[in-house]
């Protein structure tokens, strides 16, 4: 199993029945295809609705129907269409469980970085920054490292998202969350060791007491 | 009643070069194609455009990027459009990145009359900065301004010939907060029809908002 397939199906099982979830773009969008069959997570699309289905078959898709990402979706039974402004009154106030995300860099305060390299890419924060600070639960799913290089810093170096949001990260190498006492490594990947881990993490990572091997 | 239908040749002689132009749509989703069409035919340059994205190359408002209609976009993405990255680096065109949230809301307030809202988002990021900062209940909030337009160009599924807008499904996103938001709107539909075929219930934008009424192509 790929890395990207490693984290999409732990997050799914992070979801619970009847949560309203926030997918962003890329391995995040990933999660629907594992999430268990027993449950139903409504999930929210940031350009006007709520009960986002699968994409399309090929010659089924309608014009007036996209996801956030632009590209031809289709609607649950149950499905509700609004304006922008509903659609983040909805983010923004708390009505969303659960905004799934990728990071440049998360840190020790729970500071995310997502959304621009300054000189290099600025492709523009779009709903990210309101997700964040609305969504019950902001997990971050995301590559361990990039390039060899830890993503999960002691400080954020590049422009932050928002401050102080994150509550969980899933990496191909492990389950962290965020506590009182700071981020602590609840789950390791089955072949990982904790010194692996720790090497490619630059943040002090807390090693829980009933560490688990993380379950796909 | 006046006659609102207008054919895209003469509705584009409202807009002025150094005009600010609201365009309803999400990555040329609910996006008026044959306006942007025509004010790339009629040469109008140095526009400011109030959008969500600046959509593709080939599409929406990413049209008007290529074709360098624009001085200024207020958006929230360019990340799908090349070609406004390229332009914001050589500065031959000014970007302003508004969190998605906000901007909907700056809109919603500058068409419905409030002096500004109050957000968390943005808070601690550079979006911050050179804002007023103001403590509701022991909570920081952002003051975000109201974003007004010269014009509103938005894109409905069906109109009737008085101006009330109804949009299909995802389409929606911007396009009624801008009808509320600009000195004049254009409304550019796929299917225009007989005052009355619009069941009241249906109508997302009413028709005293839309000055003029454009029959849009098959998008």
């Amino acid at each position: 199993m790929d890395a990207r397939e490693l984290i999409a199906r732990r997050v799914a099982k992070e979801l619970k029945d009847g949560d309203v979830v926030n997918l962003g773009i890329g391995m995040p969008t990933m999660v629907t295809n594992y999430i268990p069959e027993d449950i139903e997570v409504i999930l929210q699309s940031e350009n006007g609705f709520l009960g986002m289905g699968p994409a399309p078959e090929a010659g089924k898709e309608d014009k007036d129907l996209v996801n956030a990402g632009g590209m031809p979706i289709t609607a649950n039974i149950g499905a509700a269409f609004f304006d922008s402004a509903a659609s983040f009154m909805l983010i923004r106030g708390g009505h969303v469980d659960a905004t799934v995300l990728g990071a440049l860099q998360v840190d020790e305060q729970a500071n995310l970085s997502n959304w621009m390299i300054p000189g290099k890419m600025v492709p523009g924060m779009g709903g990210a920054m309101d997700l964040v600070v609305g969504a019950k639960k902001v997990i971050i799913a995301m590559e361990h490292t990039a390039k060899g290089k830890p993503k999960i810093l002691k400080e954020c170096t590049l422009p932050f998202t928002a401050k102080g949001v994150v509550d969980m990260i899933v990496t191909e190498m492990g389950v962290m969350e965020y506590t009182q006492d700071g981020l602590v490594l609840k789950e390791i990947a089955e072949g990982v060791t904790l010194e692996e881990i720790a090497k490619a993490t630059e943040a002090k990572l807390i090693i829980d007491k009933e560490l688990k091997i993380m379950e796909v | 009643m006046k006659n609102k239908l207008t054919a895209a040749k003469d509705a584009v002689k409202n807009i002025k070069d150094g005009m600010t132009i609201m365009i309803g749509g999400f990555l040329g989703n609910g996006t008026p194609e044959a306006m942007i069409d025509e004010i790339i035919k009629s040469g109008i340059k140095g526009l400011t455009i109030i959008a969500n994205d600046t959509a593709f190359p080939d599409r929406g408002i990413g049209k008007l990027i290529v074709n360098k209609s624009v001085k200024k976009v207020i958006v929230s993405h360019i990340g799908t459009n090349p070609e406004t990255g390229r332009q914001m680096n050589e500065k031959e065109i000014e970007v302003e990145l508004v969190p998605q949230g906000t901007l909907a809301e700056q809109v919603r307030a500058g068409g419905g009359g409030l002096g500004g809202i109050l957000t968390p988002t943005g808070l601690g990021t550079v979006v911050e900065e050179g804002k007023q900062k103001i403590t509701i209940n022991g909570r920081e909030y952002l003051l975000e301004l109201p974003l007004r337009a010269d014009v509103a160009i938005i894109k409905g599924t069906k109109i009737d010939k008085q101006g009330n807008v109804f949009y299909n499904k995802s389409t929606r996103n911007f396009n009624p907060l801008m009808a509320a938001a600009a000195d004049f709107v254009i409304a550019e539909c796929d299917e225009i029809v007989e005052v009355g075929e619009i069941d009241p219930n249906y109508v997302m934008t009413p028709s005293i908002l839309v000055d003029i009424i454009v029959k849009g192509g098959e998008c």
